[in-house]
């Protein structure tokens, strides 16, 4: 697998800036509220919830035990729909077939749908620097694009925004007016601007939600109907997605869109479902001449290999651990650095780009398991998240990128020390005696304690332990 | 309201059979050093209801700080000591939500494979969070003896969402016929402690205490109850430092002190 060294990515950096700003932490708490509240209220019935999601996680599974094969299907079957399929093992086979396809056909202009592949890829950025202007045409895209951020959440782009916000931006970047704008007002500014752009983009680009292997068929979620225009005005379409999406048949699809915009949005279902299964056929009244499919690896197949990481490959990107996650709330989706914010970002981009870029991430969670109670289709995140502290400090079995990165002679011996001490029984009786005769006595300042102590007193040690108070009750020791 | 989640939708856990007489107490590291009471009261709740409660002097330590550092040796080493101190096939009641998820959830993870497996699991079966002990098991009705007064109940992740607790620390809550639990507006919401994460990231872990205080205190509670001794030590410490009126105890030593 090619992998250039990047620069490590200061999460600290971005924590610090998340936290201190007010009016972003507002924006997420309010934002995070509504979808929570929202979900709830699509799951009510447990035992629907329950059933559903077992079915989820079965299927997805099931596409993952197969997955070579499935994709074997997959571009057999899409071959035979008419859609061209490519395979781009790294970034820059990605970015270089697009290119290809777009440059002999001579396009300078395309339309986006939102596809978070196309983040991990910096399309826009290469395609820019290659004379072709590519214009998100999702409202949330649109806007962050305008501003010149990345989505700070998969699925609502630019949540970490105000209406006020946007309205401001709107003013500065199209000129219109700041004043009394309403979401629909913004919505209304946006789809003018957009309208034209469809009419003479030369192609659409959009990710997939679901390739079926079954029948070769894209499946692609929306609310706005940007993917429908961007999949069918263009005279081209070129679909890009990770090799882990596939899922074996159209039944498999059913279960997981009714999982996917409940944990998502709360809507039972969105207002488009795409089923793309090819070109413009014969009498066919809409639809683009030519369909592309570029199926790319990144990094999944290193993560494929392992079984436990495996499962990280499940996801389905709805979102909905970050919606719960009490960090993510608080600090935001840019400081996650990347294109994966939330829970599912701290396991899957260190996977995908090294522990050593994200060293951060897999620490940055009180293991709540918050993200792991709403995954619909029951990812064990922490056991992910403990997985990776284990191959960071060099104590897994190496099978993730730059294992052993985060490894301290100094922490390692801490906790040979503390093992030492807490598996054997007179150890630990003589250190905890010296723990609540003068463990009180340790400065606040001292290392761990600082950090405690910046807005909690000093833990207090008890006169006695349980242990002897227990003796000394005459509890039975056998 | 915004809590968002969901119950756990747990199948009940299948219950001893035939009435019982005898448990272990599983007594954990902090409450060994740092509150000691809480293990005496649930001895007390305990003994009460005619058990008898053997205490290993051998344990110490569930093996979960070690665990979730990214040292599983060291976490497998400490949890294998603890294994031969509870062979008898009893339940083993432990008043801590977050020792008891990490043997019911994580030591089956943690000795598979290894020649303690079968052993590992067994006691993984055999524990019991002390409230639903109490409530399930045992089906205890408290006696409320003291004054008038409003708590609030703080739930800790791992007792909902490892050990599948759902509402029983606050149905016990609810026999004792003169206290009102006043609900907090984001229950189901992590305190911030997170073992290392208070330290590692203390920055994301203050602002979530400092977030957490603010909801106890806006429920007008006199006392915040808890049933683990890590988030109560956070909470409890924050609280301090701000010095808040608010008090805060171990949901054992809540219960032992109101029913005597
Ligand atoms: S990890 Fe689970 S909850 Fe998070 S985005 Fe993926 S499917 Fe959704």
């Amino acid at each position: 697998m090619s992998h250039a060294p990047h620069q490590t990515h200061d999460f600290r950096a971005g924590i610090d800036a998340g936290l201190h700003d007010t009016t972003l932490r507002a924006n997420f708490r309010r934002a995070m509220d509504g979808l929570m509240t929202k979900r709830a209220k699509q799951f009510e019935d447990p035992q629907e919830w329950t059933r559903l999601r077992a079915l989820g996680q079965e299927i997805r599974q099931r596409a993952l035990s197969k997955l070579p094969d499935l994709l074997e299907r997959l571009e057999e079957n899409c071959t035979r729909n008419g859609i061209h399929v490519h395979w781009a093992e790294d970034v820059a086979q990605a970015n270089a077939i697009i290119l290809g396809i777009l440059q002999q056909r001579g396009i300078t202009t395309v339309v986006k749908g939102k596809s978070m592949v196309s983040e991990e890829m910096h399309l826009n950025a290469f395609l820019g620097g290659h004379g072709i202007r590519a214009l998100e045409a999702d409202l949330g895209e649109y806007i962050i694009q305008l501003a010149g951020q990345m989505p700070c959440h998969i699925v609502m782009p630019a949540i970490h925004l105000n209406k006020t916000q946007i309205a401001d931006l709107f003013a500065d970047k199209l000129g219109t007016s700041p004043d009394g704008q309403d979401a629909e007002a913004l919505t209304a500014i946006a789809r003018e601007k957009l309208r034209e752009e469809f009419r003479t983009a030369g192609a659409g680009i959009s990710g997939v939600n679901f390739p079926v292997a079954e029948t070769g068929t894209l499946c692609l979620i929306e609310n706005e109907g940007n993917g429908r225009m961007v999949t069918t005005v263009p005279p081209v379409h070129i679909a890009v997605t990770g090799i882990e999406k596939v899922v074996e048949n159209l039944e498999d699809v059913t279960p997981l869109l009714r999982l996917l915009t409940r944990s998502a949005t709360g809507q039972p279902i969105t207002t488009y479902v795409n089923m793309i299964s090819g070109p413009r056929r014969g009498a066919d009244q809409d639809g683009p001449q030519e369909v592309h499919l570029v199926l790319i690896d990144f990094g999944r197949s290193r993560v494929y290999a392992d079984p436990e990481t495996r499962q990280t490959l499940q996801c389905i990107r709805c979102a909905a651990c970050m919606n719960h996650c009490p960090v993510y709330v608080r600090v935001g989706g840019h400081a996650y650095g990347g294109v994966y914010p939330g829970p599912i970002g701290k396991i899957l981009t260190p996977q995908l780009n090294g522990l050593a870029e994200y060293p951060d991430h897999p620490s940055a969670s009180s293991l709540c398991n918050a993200c792991v109670e709403v995954c619909p289709v029951k990812i064990p995140i922490a056991q992910m998240l403990v997985r990776l502290r284990n191959e960071k400090a060099g104590k897994g079995t190496g099978a993730v990128q730059d294992a052993g990165s985060g490894g301290s002679l100094l922490e390692d011996a801490a906790w040979k020390a503390w093992a030492t001490t807490y598996s054997s029984p007179l150890a630990y009786r003589v250190a905890s005696a010296a723990m609540t005769a003068v463990g009180n006595a340790l400065p606040a300042s001292a290392p761990l304690l600082k950090a405690w102590t910046s807005v909690r007193t000093k833990p207090r040690f008890a006169a006695q332990s349980l242990h002897r108070t227990l003796k000394e009750m005459g509890v039975a020791d056998e | 309201m915004t809590s968002g989640s969901l119950p756990a939708a747990t199948v009940p856990r299948p219950l001893p059979a035939g009435p019982v007489t005898e448990v272990y107490l599983f007594g954990t590291c902090l409450v060994d050093l740092f509150t000691p009471s809480a293990g005496v009261s649930t001895v007390r709740l305990l003994q009460r209801e005619g058990v008898r409660v053997i205490f290993p002097q051998g344990q110490s330590c569930c093996g979960q700080p070690a665990y979730n550092s990214g040292h599983p040796e060291e976490a497998r080493a400490v949890a294998r000591a603890q294994i031969p101190l509870f062979s008898k096939d009893i339940p083993i009641v432990i008043p801590s939500g977050s020792c008891g998820g990490m043997i019911r959830q994580h030591w089956p993870h943690l000795f598979a494979g290894q020649p303690e497996e079968a052993a590992a699991c067994a006691i993984a079966a055999r524990i019991w969070e002390l409230s639903e002990f109490l409530l399930h098991v045992l089906k205890v009705s408290l006696e409320d003896h003291g004054a008038p007064e409003t708590v609030t109940w703080h739930s800790s992740c791992h007792a909902m969402r490892e050990m599948g607790l759902t509402d029983e620390p606050k149905r016990l809550l609810g026999q004792l016929k003169n206290v009102t639990v006043a609900p907090l507006q984001r229950e189901r919401e992590c305190c911030g402690f997170g073992g290392t994460f208070a330290v590692r990231h203390a920055d994301v872990s203050a602002a979530m205490v400092a977030d957490k205080c603010a909801d106890i205190e806006s429920t007008g509670a006199a006392t915040v109850l808890g049933g683990d001794c890590g988030c109560l030590m956070n909470i409890s410490g924050a609280l301090d430092q701000k010095r808040s009126a608010v008090g805060s105890q171990h949901l054992a030593d809540y219960l032992w002190e109101r029913t005597q």
